[in-house]
């Protein structure tokens, strides 16, 4: 029987495992992150195809471009905090500029490391790759639409950024089939009143919200957004003309993140009001992850709270 | 090690091959008004060695999966480096005359467009991990390809550098050869005096990697080093090319200013004239 919840970097690490069976050109590497990313059975049943470059992100990176200039098909492991700071510039020039076929799978992101604090917090991942050209952003947003993504992307001769929470979460889909299409968004719910899109695994936390809503009287649509980039945009403008109201919610700073990606669309093509749930331009309080989403409002009762609330306003 | 691998006229050759592209990226900077003549002139020995005595490439079929690579660690030798890869055949010298014009695809630091470049660099110490991956892949796929990777001497201040020798050990990859451009100029001033890097022999080899040391003017020992490698099993090897910054044109040599100073009309005719005794008197000793 299956879990109810399950971490989705090891649903990644999983699928990146029954694919090199078949596919002699995967390669894993990382950065003294076997534990954390999940992959120590990669290492164990792929000795020769398996690359420890100890702790050293920036070296991680640059080989992975160099395997990939030599026809493998890279999966770099590593904690999203470093993937998204130190390495950033051979991510930048060795990966997206020079169009490397890695795929990073950048773990423990946003506040999953929790009371470890601000230097293991990546809250700024969104907005720096979204700024990088040529390559693409992905917050999955549980292990079965993870799963799903790694098989299309594996098969995807471009460099994508995946970032994932580290502890289990629970599942938003009852199977892989219908749960990822690259570039694409899911609509998961459907109501008139507002729509809640929203991204990772933030995206059960407005599923639940929905439910909130609904015995109160409120039908929201919620929209599942695994690509913040590239965003599926006419989704987006068909759920803002439909619903007229916008609630963003995602485990990301404020600035740059997919709710600014929603503003800046709307703003061009179909302005409506609104609302973003994410952190604010501080440094979060210390706490475990459902602490810190419960303290910013991120968690279901926060995003029901902050929908009745922005519809009041409007 | 073998001597004389390069026979006494391709040696001749070569040098003249050297000589003319020291004129092209001259004149490529000048028409620019932008490069890096320093250290575009002090690896042109180094490029020509490599391209023209040793590496295993087809210009007609960049892509080979057999051929050995190359990666331009130091990016902002790039001059050097196209005027190289256009004699060697690569694209047309005529593209030259675009170096850095708008919408050419000869930008001002290596990509990936102008067809022979591996890697798009510029950043340093980024292309000793490209090329740990790259001779990686290598190993995985049991090819017997080389990679060489050419960075600078003020280059091997970045940490990143430090990260990717230690890994290249650990992996034993013979099949990387690294080679330090070692000019003893960086744009600040004088390496040792901007941040010490000797002992750079004991360095590496603590790092465990096998030194190798040579002339880098001196073509036939350059090509006869490369010809040598591996010379210790299971060790990535590192060439320290001892080299001038500017070499080639006198007024030019060993002058920190020259590092991306862009030559005056008056200094190009008599940067010209240089190379063009220099030739002549290559063409005299045939």
């Amino acid at each position: 029987m299956m879990p109810d919840k399950m971490p989705v970097r090891v649903a990644i690490a999983e699928r990146v495992l029954q694919l090199a069976w078949k596919d002699p050109q995967i390669v894993v590497v990382t950065s003294d992150a076997r534990g954390s990313a999940a992959i120590e059975k990669f290492f164990e049943t792929f000795p020769d195809r398996s690359i420890e470059t100890g702790i050293a992100e920036q070296t991680a990176t640059g080989i992975s471009a160099g395997l990939a200039f030599s026809n493998k098909k890279v999966f770099l492991f590593g904690p999203a905090c470093f993937y998204s700071a130190r390495s950033l510039e051979q991510v930048k020039n060795d990966i997206a500029y020079s169009g490397a076929n890695v795929k990073i799978i950048a773990v423990s992101g946003g506040v999953s490391y929790g009371p470890l604090g601000s230097t293991h917090h990546s809250l700024h991942d969104v907005a720096v790759y979204r700024a990088i050209p040529n390559i693409a952003v992905i917050l999955p947003s549980d292990a079965y639409q993870a799963a799903a993504m790694v098989d299309q992307i594996a098969e995807m001769n471009q460099p994508v950024y995946v970032r994932t929470g580290r502890n289990p979460v629970p599942f938003v889909y009852s199977s892989e089939n219908d749960s990822f299409k690259f570039g694409k968004g899911n609509v998961l719910k459907e109501g008139k009143d507002i729509a809640i899109f929203a991204t990772g695994e933030v995206v059960w936390h407005a599923l639940e919200a929905a439910k909130i809503l609904t015995s109160s009287g409120i039908n929201a649509t919620v929209v599942d957004l695994p690509c913040v980039k590239p965003l599926d945009e006419d989704l987006v403008l068909q759920i803002a003309r439909a619903t007229k109201r916008i609630l963003v919610a995602e485990e990301h700073s404020i600035h740059g993140g997919l709710g600014e990606a929603i503003c800046s669309l709307l703003c061009r093509s179909h302005p409506v009001p609104v609302e973003i749930i994410a952190f604010p331009d501080e440094y979060p309080v210390t706490g475990n992850q459902s602490q810190v989403y419960s303290h910013y409002g991120l968690d279901f009762a926060g995003i029901a709270k902050r929908a009745q609330e922005f519809l009041r306003r409007y | 090690m073998v001597k004389g691998v390069v026979e006494m006229y391709d040696l001749l050759s070569l040098k003249i091959k050297a000589a003319q592209i020291r004129k092209k990226l001259l004149q490529m900077i000048y028409q620019a008004k932008t490069g890096h003549t320093g250290g575009s002139l002090s690896c042109v020995d180094i490029l020509v060695s490599l391209y023209f005595g040793v590496m295993r490439i087809d210009p007609k079929n960049p892509h080979l999966p057999d051929r050995d690579r190359f990666v331009m660690s130091k990016g902002h030798s790039v001059e050097a480096l196209y005027a190289v890869l256009a004699q060697a055949g690569f694209f047309s010298e005529d593209e030259l005359g675009t170096y850095c014009a708008f919408n050419s695809r000869l930008t001002g630091h290596p990509t990936t467009k102008v067809p022979g470049v591996e890697v798009n660099t510029g950043a340093l110490g980024h292309g000793l991990a490209v090329g740990v991956g790259m001779a990686l892949a290598g190993k995985i796929d049991k090819k017997n390809y080389k990679v060489y990777v050419l960075m600078g001497d003020g280059e091997l201040d970045e940490g990143s550098v430090w990260e990717a020798a230690q890994v290249a050990a650990h992996y034993k990859l013979d099949n990387l050869i690294a080679i330090v451009d070692r000019n003893k100029l960086q744009i600040s001033g004088f390496t040792e005096e901007v941040v010490r890097l000797e002992n750079l022999e004991k360095k590496w080899e603590s790092f465990g990697w096998k030194v190798l040391q040579v002339d880098g003017h001196d073509i036939d020992g350059l090509i006869d080093v490369f010809k040598s490698i591996p010379t210790a099993p299971y060790l990535p090897h590192i060439v320290i090319a001892h080299t001038v910054k500017g070499k080639g044109v006198s007024f030019i040599e060993n002058k920190k200013e020259w590092h991306h100073h862009v030559p005056s009309e008056e200094e190009l005719r008599k940067a010209m004239e240089e190379l063009d005794k220099t030739l002549q008197e290559l063409r005299n000793d045939a």
